[in-house]
């Protein structure tokens, strides 16, 4: 059976493996366990603080601290980190450039059972809004690893979305390099391009493969970097694809899907699909049958990579 | 304290005073009641306080100074001028485009900012983390806040305030520059943050108050702050909006109004007979 570990629990491990750097201090809002913050609380406790249920306090404290030489790990829910907190992000932290990682675990619908209250579904759209931020969106627990390492080694604000599900690992650690935004192509191909983010990314490779069993050549990109985005390798594969299909675990406005739109409009217009949430709010539930009631299905891929070279035959 | 530092800080806080008119006079904006309001404590903080170095504004070992009432930029760019952080002849050019006096204070931009601030709230927060950072590292600068009497609205003050009380910050000073007045009229009908004095005393800070333009007092308390243990200290200041100029003092009209060529004019006039006046004592 292959392995699924969630990215918050691979960003725990990282920050405890990584923490031996003493400029590295972590905050969290009461939510240690959850975050797995608590793996470098265990380690480095004179290096971690909580700040209690004050989300917007704690990003503002956070800012306050890198002022000081530190790089600060800031950790909540998605939904607190990056819109509870929204405005203390931009006006404490991006503007004045300081060195403070986001660590937004529980991100996307695959949330699951606490419901939509719970569940962010903009936070990619309003955090790569902000100008001086970096928006990483790791697909497995090694590249989680990775992404950390580089906010680590990057100066200036950082968000990194990770879930709370356990998802599988598709990358292999021996040869597996993170490189500050460049997306990584995991399966080549002619006719399509797919292009994939978070945990989407195992559902775009499953889609490949039943393209491929239909004799369609899709090829993959996984997209850790959202901002900035990977233009070189989008306009390259527009050019020799001719068409491409964008998936995310969130709204379809602002995410992966609008930076690519972005870039291709700009560049080298093609026949797109763009997979996400259709603007509405998500819901209680098991988050595989909630994945599937929104359409985040490889099902749904290999039905709109059918529309898009449809499009492409027409164009 | 002998009377001729005093006189002397006195001096250099209505040479700031004028700039504060001078600034917002040229830019044609900005906010002169509440800058004059907390321009005593400022100069005091910066020429007798605070461990700083013009010339290395990140030495790591400065005290921090957090404006966390940023819309009084143009007294702290007084003061940071007066002070050799920049040239004073580039006090004109605040808020215009050409210019890096940003409109609220900018780290990335002005030297001897601290912290960006301007959006109320966030700014003790940071001052929090920078006095969480020097107890980490053991170090012996200490922080300094000034936050405005409406600011203490924003329910993020009081975020900030329950941590620093956690946290044991006796490396921590803030003032509450207490001058009664907000942009929509008197904060006790805005929306009353009294009793003040009980509030912070319930969220764990020794609490002095002051009054924010008599020298002595504001010298004495920081002195005093020094000396307390486990705790941050939060300097209650009742000031006077406008203070330093006749028809400014007390009048919410000035809170971000700036002075037109003949409220310049009569405003400077006031300030350098004053002045003068120091100058003879």
């Amino acid at each position: 059976m292959e392995q699924k570990i969630a990215t918050r629990e691979a960003y725990g491990n990282a920050l405890a493996e990584f923490g031996s750097d003493p400029r590295i201090v972590v905050v969290d809002a009461d939510l240690s366990k959850s975050t797995k913050t608590e793996s470098f609380k265990k380690k480095y406790p004179d290096r971690f603080f909580n700040m209690g249920i004050a989300e917007g306090n704690m990003m503002a404290v956070a800012a306050g601290m890198a002022t000081c030489g530190k790089i600060v790990f800031a950790s909540s829910f998605a939904i607190f980190a990056a819109l509870r907190a929204c405005e203390q992000v931009r006006n404490s932290i991006c503007y004045p450039a300081l060195n403070v990682k986001i660590g937004a675990t529980h991100a996307g619908i695959s949330v699951g059972e606490d419901g939509a209250s719970h569940q962010a579904i903009e936070d990619i759209a309003i955090m790569r809004s902000f100008p001086n931020m970096v928006v990483l969106s790791p697909a497995d627990a090694v590249e989680t690893k990775y992404a950390v390492k580089a906010a680590i080694d990057h100066e200036g604000p950082v968000y990194i979305r990770l879930g709370r599900l356990a998802v599988p690992v598709l990358f292999d650690e021996k040869d597996y390099k993170f490189e500050l935004g460049k997306g990584i192509t995991m399966v080549e191909g002619n006719d399509l391009t797919i292009i994939a983010t978070g945990l989407m990314l195992q559902y775009a490779l499953e889609a490949s493969k039943r393209l491929a069993e239909e004799g369609i050549s899709a090829r993959v990109i996984n997209i850790h970097t959202i901002k900035p985005i990977d233009r070189d390798l989008i306009v390259k594969a527009a050019r020799e694809t001719g068409a491409i299909v964008t998936v995310e675990e969130h709204t379809v406005m602002g995410g992966l899907g609008s930076a690519v739109a972005e870039v291709l409009v700009q560049n080298y217009p093609v026949p797109t699909r763009i997979i996400g949430i259709q603007d509405k709010f998500g819901k209680s539930g098991k988050p595989d049958r909630l994945l599937e009631m929104y359409g985040l299905t490889t099902e749904n891929i290999v039905a709109k990579s059918l529309e898009v070279l449809k499009m492409k035959k027409q164009a | 304290m002998d009377k001729k530092k005093i006189n002397e800080l006195k001096k250099i806080a209505t040479r700031v005073r004028k700039h504060i008119i001078e600034e917002t006079y040229h830019a044609g904006a900005g906010h002169p009641g509440g800058s004059l309001s907390c321009t005593d404590i400022l100069t005091v903080l910066y020429f007798h306080e605070m461990r700083v170095d013009p010339k290395n504004p990140h030495w790591k070992d400065r005290d921090r100074f957090v404006l966390s009432k940023g819309h009084c930029a143009p007294a702290l760019y007084g003061v940071l001028a007066e002070r050799g952080f920049f040239p004073v002849e580039d006090l004109v050019g605040f808020r215009s485009a050409d210019s890096y006096l940003e409109g609220h204070p900018s780290m990335k931009m002005v030297p001897g900012v601290d912290m960006s601030t301007g959006s109320l709230g966030q700014g003790i927060s940071a001052a929090v983390g920078m006095a969480m950072m020097g107890k980490l590292d053991k170090a012996d600068y200490r922080v300094y806040a000034i936050l405005g009497d409406g600011e203490i609205q924003e329910g993020q003050v009081w975020e900030a305030l329950m941590a620093a009380a956690h946290y044991k910050l006796d490396n921590l000073v803030a003032f509450l520059d207490y001058n009664g007045l907000q942009i929509d009229g008197k904060i006790t009908e805005v929306m009353s943050p009294e009793p003040v004095e009980e509030k912070f005393r319930a969220f764990g800070w020794k609490v002095l108050k002051i009054d924010a333009h008599d020298y002595e007092q504001i010298i004495d308390a920081l002195n005093q702050a020094r000396e307390i243990k486990g705790m941050p200290v939060m300097i209650i200041a009742k000031s006077i909006k406008g203070k330093g100029v006749s028809f400014m003092e007390n009048s919410v009209s000035w809170h971000g109004t700036p002075p037109k060529k003949e409220h310049r004019d009569q405003a400077i006039a006031e300030l350098d007979e004053y002045l003068a006046k120091l100058e003879v004592e």
